[in-house]
């Protein structure tokens, strides 16, 4: 489906539940006329695209609820007399989204509702994108529709269980032929320019800041590079200028966020033209800022990384193991400082233990790396 | 979201369920019928939930295959139908959290056996290494 096609697709279903029509059969109307505009707009595009697919969504659903029984009758009636509400279109993407990313709703539900009600993504591409079968994701969709359906909604929800949603589909990355961390990207753009909370543009450039690394990021055959030995040239310098701009905007705004923060960590990379030419007391002090503004406790583990590049390792050694042992990759950030502090003996048997206990296989390959390394030089 | 393998052991290092089990053959065919009638609903109950990834039984006999050498056929040893441990089938699913794994391996170990009683049959349960993610810092 094309790019402007699927832009337009959230504002159709917008109108739609604007109009008092059931979320559930609006979403449907709306894929439905998604597929007659493929299939008729080649013989020549309508000149105002939106209306034609309001029209032909419109018709599907009056369709829909005709040939449904007297239950209905109510919905097709607020359909057919609009309430006057809000002329401003621009609201109808947080709407959509605060409805999308529900509270009721699992992170892995709100995330599949999302990327087909506002994404306008097919059923069998995101099914494909998580590696579940299409009925899977057709069932995990329409039983999203069912827990959000049947309440009117005319008032957008908490936007930071929407950020939170397209933060979580940014991390999955790429997985296959969708681009999940682009679509996220999309999305919290077209959030951006209906929304002026700088937390989203905060979250818009901490996606951009991290994604302008992508092809850096890894080998071709997929193996992990971390930071410190990547080819910085290889780092997309229009997407950081974007990002940093975003971000410049928002902190100025003066609301601080836990995204804002976040993106003034990866924009302070971005700038570096070496490791060592990091500003990492400054980093340090964003990560501070982090730490009082989250309790995640994987920030304590990533301020230590910063910490050792500001006082040495064994500052950060001490931070380390103060952390809860169980804490994903805290042995793989010990095994990193033992090897800064040159206990080589230690550090391979930190990464052996990291790689066992790795979420990933790209992770486990390379800390198995690391330990094989240090290994083979001692 | 991760997905994970809920693995049914013939048997294993631990007893295949608490006090041991009544081989199938031995059950009625009605409670036979009622365990078969659980393991379909607990797949359908999966794919309801927009969980479910795959379901797989295994036949019990196997053979161990290795390399010999270049040009040399195969090694095989087997096939064994009694092995310490044999894997007698899985689902894989695809959920949000730990702790609904654990909760849809209990469902799953509760399937009825000989008088209609649970049989508590130890189910295990391996998490997939997944892609890593994309913000790391």
């Amino acid at each position: 489906m094309t790019e402007p096609l699927r832009d337009l697709s959230p504002q159709v279903l917008g109108v739609l539940v604007r109009r008092g029509a059931d979320f559930g059969a609006a979403e449907d109307a709306v894929q439905e006329a998604l597929l007659e505009a493929v299939r008729r707009w080649p013989d020549g595009v309508p000149d105002d695209p939106k209306a034609w697919l309001v029209r032909v969504a419109g018709r599907k659903l009056v369709d829909a609820q005709r040939s449904e029984s007297a239950r209905r009758q109510r919905e097709l009636r607020v359909f057919r007399e609009p309430e006057p509400g809000p002329a401003e279109q621009a609201d109808d993407t947080l709407l959509l989204l605060s409805r999308c990313c529900h509270p009721a709703l699992t992170p892995a539900s709100a995330i599949a509702l999302t990327l087909r009600a506002v994404g306008g993504l097919s059923t069998a591409q995101i099914a494909q994108a998580f590696m579940v079968p299409e009925a899977t994701m057709a069932q995990r969709i329409s039983r999203a529709k069912r827990i959000v359906s049947g309440e009117r909604f005319t008032r957008p929800g908490d936007i930071r269980t929407v950020l939170r949603v397209l933060y979580l589909v940014f991390n999955e990355g790429f997985t296959g032929e969708v681009d999940l961390a682009g679509e996220a990207i999309r999305l919290t753009r077209q959030l951006a320019s209906t929304c002026d909370d700088p937390e989203v543009a905060g979250l818009l450039a901490l996606m951009l800041l991290h994604h302008a690394r992508r092809d850096a990021r890894r080998t071709a055959t997929g193996e992990i590079v971390p930071l410190a030995e990547q080819d910085r040239a290889r780092w997309d310098a229009a997407m950081i200028t974007e990002g940093v701009a975003i971000l410049q905007a928002a902190l100025a705004r003066d609301r601080l966020g836990e995204y804002q923060t976040q993106a003034a960590i990866a924009a302070l990379h971005d700038d570096a033209p070496t490791t060592a030419e990091t500003d990492w007391p400054q980093i340090l002090e964003w990560y501070d800022e982090l730490a009082r503004l989250s309790d995640n406790p994987v920030v304590a583990l990533n301020r230590a990384v910063a910490l050792a590049e500001v006082e040495g390792p064994q500052a950060a050694l001490a931070v380390v193991e103060s952390l809860d042992p169980d804490l994903p990759r805290r042995d793989a950030v010990a095994a990193y400082l033992q090897e800064r502090a040159g206990n080589l003996a230690e550090a391979a048997r930190l990464y052996v233990v990291a790689a066992d206990r790795a979420p990933n296989s790209a992770e486990r390959d390379h800390l198995t790396r690391q330990a094989a390394r240090l290994h083979a030089g001692s | 979201m991760t997905k994970y393998l809920l693995l049914k052991h013939y048997r294993g290092d631990h007893e295949i369920a608490p006090g041991g089990l009544v081989p199938m053959d031995q059950w009625t065919p009605a409670e036979v019928e009622a365990h078969m009638a659980f393991m379909l609903r607990a797949t359908d109950d999966f794919k309801e939930r927009g969980e479910f990834v795959d379901a797989q039984g295994l036949s019990p006999e196997g053979t161990f295959v290795r390399y010999d050498g270049e040009g040399k056929p195969p090694v095989t040893d087997g096939p064994f139908a009694e092995t310490k441990d044999l894997i007698a089938g899985w689902w894989i699913i695809d959920v949000d959290s730990q702790e609904r794994a654990y909760e849809a391996a209990a469902y799953a170990s509760s399937a009825p056996g000989p008088g209609g009683e649970p049989i508590r049959e130890w189910i295990e349960v391996r998490p997939f290494l997944s892609a890593p993610p994309t913000i790391t810092e």
